[in-house]
């Protein structure tokens, strides 16, 4: 599955970046050719994947639990060792080398912060060990934590912290190490919905101030669809589809990527495979239009938009209506349902 | 729904705590009462007198013999506490960290744990073939031409004395640091790595202050251990090395009981302060709960 190598790299680069790398001349920042991982006989978590990210992308690996995105992740970290394959890192291989060589700097999901050391002591960790004196060190550190506006709990223990302040230091104390690509191992999944989303953001920021690639392990496809210049989706140890967000959304690749983004209806129309869009599907027959009668199982009100599901043949399909729309309508659930789209909307799927 | 309840909470507490409480009271608060109070009687040869006899206290602060032997027993803590310390690390932190699978982590423990199925006169007497004049140790330095004749203090020493204690005393201390290791989550470690930290600079850094609590708990172990013991001393020394708790056999074997409480209730007092400067080392409550 080569799919990432079609993509053409000048589509999916981002605006220059504010600050630039050191190293220039390299047109991608992290490579993966045809890399497998094995963990013994059986199916391989990994299987010949490729992919390669642009120079200063946001890359986010999405898929379902135990599709190998975290592997493909630790791998990249070298926290995993790849069985057959290679991984380069802004042009150079670094496929065996230990962590702290390849220019790369894990954030972990648990965070992993030194428990017995302060924010500043922590963020400041690797340039101890690298002996820096310590008047410097924690000035360098300051910094860093004013980059994740954390300077101001800097002499804070880790248990003194809450889920998203621990964060913000974990990710100074990567950043600290200049990686060329920083790697996060679901940042995002301990926080609750709201600081999610201001930490997201906040992700995106830093990212684009200080031009890395950020590549980013979810199983969200929200936080994906926000974030990623570049969205991996995987299955079953391969690449489904890699392409920018607005692609995986508008023309996804194969019924599963369609399903797994949500928002689409996978339909057989003319004896072929399709997707719609749940936004374009109406509620009842239109003139000119395809249709599908099922019944209608569920409705939920979502605020502006109101879900609504037609159950046919066991198969459910979903219709996203606009609020005004639907009071106008007012169906009701167990009444026969009619979901219809326009052929034009049909995206066929591979 | 709300059970109606009688009997105040403050009542109940007190019930529940009060089966511990009389063990506690009667085992041992009044027991330790008791030697205190009769290191303060006179006696002869074969009885106590209930009569004030201030001269077994004035023995064991003053005399220079009790301290040669409380020295020796400092002697022997810290040079076990040293090499246990020093050897439980080294094996712990190749368990936690070297030793990849659960299976082969606990098939290595219980190889260090199968030798104490036995009883301690059994693991006393077992180290003769080893040590003794014709033990093992000295045929095998005698065959490579080492030595010409077999090392006599191998075998009932000092140095006999302190491999006993060390060979017991490792498996307590490894486990402990074991115990605190394997709550260091392996990202930290990784983290540790990816900020180029080497090998070393992981230990002391990251390893050695998170397994503090485990190194105190695992250095009670031995201090107790090694201060309360007379069996080992008087087995694997025939005798010849004489420590503050060996006396205090001896005078108990010989009715001397004042003198003997004596030289325990001074012996507790020191015990209690060390394991006391040890908990102030470490949070030993949070290590247990988890």
């Amino acid at each position: 599955m080569n799919l990432a190598l079609k993509q053409d790299p000048a589509e999916i680069s981002p605006k220059a970046p504010k600050l630039q790398q050191a190293t220039m001349g390299h047109r991608f920042d992290a490579e993966l050719v045809a890399v497998t991982k094995r963990y013994g006989p059986g199916a391989p978590a990994v299987d010949d994947i490729s992919l390669r990210i642009p120079r200063g992308s946001y890359c986010c690996l999405l898929g379902p639990s135990g599709c190998g995105k975290s592997t493909t992740l630790r791998m990249l970290a070298g926290h995993e060792d790849v069985t057959e394959g290679a991984i380069l890192i802004h042009g150079t291989e670094i496929t065996n080398k230990p962590p702290v060589e390849r220019g790369t700097s894990m954030m972990f999901q648990d965070y992993a912060l030194f428990p017995h050391l302060s924010a500043l002591d922590n963020v400041a960790f690797s340039l101890k060990v690298r002996g820096v004196a310590k008047e410097e060190r924690r000035n360098q550190a300051r910094e860093y934590l004013e980059l994740v506006q954390m300077d101001h709990l800097a002499e804070r223990l880790p248990n003194q912290l809450s889920g998203g302040q621990q964060q913000r230091v974990a990710l100074a104390r990567s950043l600290i190490t200049r990686p060329k690509v920083l790697l996060l191992d679901e940042p995002l999944s301990a926080l609750d919905p709201f600081l999610r989303i201001r930490m997201r953001a906040e992700l995106k920021r830093i990212q684009k101030e200080l031009g890395i690639s950020f590549i980013h392990v979810t199983h969200s496809q929200d936080e994906a669809l926000a974030l990623a210049d570049l969205i991996v989706v995987m299955n079953d140890a391969v690449i489904m589809q890699a392409a920018p967000a607005r692609e995986v959304f508008e023309t996804p690749a194969n019924a599963f990527v369609a399903r797994f983004l949500g928002g689409h209806n996978v339909i057989r129309s003319e004896g072929r495979e399709v997707s719609v869009r749940a936004d374009q599907c109406r509620l009842g027959r239109m003139p000119g239009m395809r249709a599908l009668e099922g019944v209608i199982g569920m409705i939920e009100y979502q605020g502006t938009q109101v879900r609504i599901t037609i159950t046919k043949d066991d198969e459910d399909y979903t219709v996203l209506m606009d609020a005004p729309t639907y009071f106008a309508q007012s169906p009701e659930i167990g009444e026969p349902g009619v979901m219809s789209w326009e052929a034009s909307d049909e995206h066929v799927l591979g | 729904m709300r059970l109606a309840n009688p009997i105040p909470p403050r009542i109940v507490s007190m019930i529940q705590v009060a089966p511990m409480a009389l063990i506690f009271t009667t085992m041992v608060l009044l027991p330790l009462g008791l030697i205190f109070v009769v290191s303060f009687l006179d006696y002869d040869f074969a009885r106590v007198f209930p009569e004030l006899y201030l001269g077994s206290w004035e023995d064991v602060l003053t005399s220079q013999l009790t301290r040669d032997l409380y020295a020796k027993t400092f002697k022997f803590v810290a040079i076990v506490w040293a090499v246990t310390a020093l050897l439980g690390f080294c094996i712990a932190y190749f368990l936690a960290f070297h030793v990849r699978t659960m299976t082969v982590r606990l098939m290595l423990l219980a190889t260090v744990a199968i030798p104490f199925w036995t009883s301690g006169p059994i693991r006393a007497v077992s180290w003769v073939p080893l040590l003794g004049r014709e033990g093992l140790v000295n045929q095998a330095l005698m065959g490579l031409g080492i030595t010409s004749e077999p090392l006599s203090w191998l075998m009932y020493s000092e140095f006999a004395v302190l491999i006993a204690y060390v060979h017991l005393l490792t498996l307590p201390m490894i486990v402990c640091m074991v115990n605190s290791m394997g709550k260091i989550p392996p990202s930290v470690i990784q983290a540790a790595q990816d900020a180029g930290a080497s090998e070393w600079q992981i230990i002391r850094d990251i390893i050695l202050p998170l397994i503090r609590p485990g190194i105190a708990i695992g250095t009670i172990f031995v201090v107790t251990a090694v201060m309360g013991d007379a069996f080992i001393v008087k087995q694997m020394s025939g005798g010849q090395v004489n420590t503050a708790t060996m006396a205090i056999v001896t005078e108990l074997n010989a009715f001397m009981y004042p003198p003997a409480a004596a030289k325990s209730v001074v012996m507790l007092v020191i015990v209690l302060a060390l394991v006391g400067v040890l908990l102030r080392f470490a949070d030993i409550r949070k290590e247990l709960q988890r």
